[in-house]
């Protein structure tokens, strides 16, 4: 238990780099840590390397595991089956697919013209986003282990439900007609080696390395900012947990932003340091990785506004209840 | 012979689109290099991976880079 503690402190949460960093900025510049330039300073300095290093580690091994799973193979392995299980498998298949909202179009397509239910295609838009193995490390290393599971399973749990709720509103009439009766691509695939697949990761990592790296900048400045700068009482009167319209509000400002979980987590980790409650924070988190203009404007062009309107609708309320959920367990966690 | 290049205009389509252009000019073949990036239009392939490769509107690589040499095999195949 003592090694784990350890090695989680010095590979997850990188207390070496903490230390290094304040060493640098105490003893190279000068700057008192007590103070706010100092203590937001560390918080940037800290957080933009801590997040990079992990994010490149996480890519590079998550796009192994993915380059086992191409999509081609998981519509042949979601095609076997039905019901629960082909929705729960969706979900679970979603976990290790981290894709940008710019593909999501051809797999939606590409699902549903070969017969797959729009049930299980949802259940696995909705945890692809949502859920990634990258996003468990990362809240792990920000927040703690319970928490990270805790979010894996209820970032499912809604994946499942949202999936089951929309294949029972029989939609398939608001998908549009030229998705349906596309030819079922099956072109025999070659066989990955080692290399391919080493070179398909490290492909992975500077592509969305390029993509994120500034909303990371941003996430973190916005997070040394709200750390530092901004009084502990507005936040609290903004999104006090005092406040029952904390969650919505904070669902509400997440769902129009763009970015990806690598930039949101310092503003949420920001906020629960702040003291709101855990579940405002998930909530804001899962309102914009979940739920953002570009994708739902991608969605657009393949499904009419009835499905994308329950889409829309199931996740937002969804992730309201979800971060009500975690503000009432909050002890549970830490 | 009309070879596709379907995607939607990412980095990735480019170099693969550069790599047949050299393929084909290391074969010394002609061909009709059509890039294909309106989604309808590669989800009418059936191709969900991007990009993808199409010889004479038959799908031959999906979600790959292929390398010049790669192409040029698919060329003689």
């Amino acid at each position: 238990m003592e090694l784990f503690k350890w090695l989680n402190d010095q590979l997850l949460r990188m207390d070496w780099l903490a230390w290094l960093v304040r060493v640098l900025l105490e003893d190279g510049f000068g700057l008192d840590m007590t103070s706010r330039i100092g203590a937001s300073l560390h918080f940037f300095i800290y957080d933009v390397i801590k997040i990079f290093i992990l994010l490149a580690v996480l890519i590079f091994s998550i796009s192994w595991v993915q380059s086992y799973f191409p999509p081609e193979r998981t519509r042949r392995i979601l095609g076997g089956m039905s019901g629960f299980k082909a929705k729960l498998t969706g979900a679970l298949l979603g976990t290790i697919t981290p894709f940008c909202s710019c593909s999501s179009i051809p797999l939606f397509i590409g699902f549903t013209s070969s017969g797959l239910p729009l049930g299980v295609t949802f259940a696995f838009l909705i945890s692809s986003p949502l859920v990634d193995l990258a996003s468990v490390i990362l809240l792990a290393s920000i927040f703690n282990w319970s928490i990270a599971i805790a979010y894996v399973l209820i970032g499912l749990v809604l994946a499942v439900l949202g999936g089951t709720l929309i294949g029972r509103a029989k939609m398939e009439r608001y998908v549009e007609a030229f998705v349906m009766h596309n030819p079922v691509l099956d072109i025999p695939q070659a066989e990955l080696t080692r290399r391919d697949r080493a070179e398909f990761a490290w492909a992975q990592v500077s592509d969305i390395f390029r993509r994120v790296w500034l909303y990371v900048l941003i996430g973190v400045g916005i997070g040394a900012a709200i750390h530092n700068w901004i009084p502990a009482d507005w936040i609290e009167a903004l999104l006090g947990q005092d406040n029952w319209w904390s969650v919505p509000l904070a669902t509400l400002v997440g769902v129009p932003m763009y970015a990806d979980i690598f930039g949101t987590l310092p503003i949420a980790e920001a906020l629960v340091a702040k003291g709101i409650g855990l579940g405002t924070a998930l909530a804001f988190m899962m309102a914009v990785t979940a739920l953002s203009l570009p994708s739902l404007i991608m969605l657009k062009k393949v499904v009419k506004a009835p499905l994308l309107a329950l889409f829309f609708g199931i996740v937002a309320v969804g992730i309201v209840l979800i971060g009500y959920l975690f503000n009432a367990f909050t002890y549970l966690f830490i | 012979m009309i070879i596709k290049i379907l995607g939607s205009g990412c980095k990735k389509c480019i170099t693969l689109s550069e790599n047949t252009q050299a393929a084909l000019a290391n074969l010394g073949r002609e061909a009709q290099v059509i890039k294909v990036t309106d989604f309808a239009e590669i989800a009418a392939h059936g191709v969900m991976s991007t990009p993808a490769l199409a010889i004479d509107d038959k799908v031959v690589s999906v979600g790959k880079v292929l390398t010049v040499g790669e192409v040029e095999k698919l060329l003689n195949a």
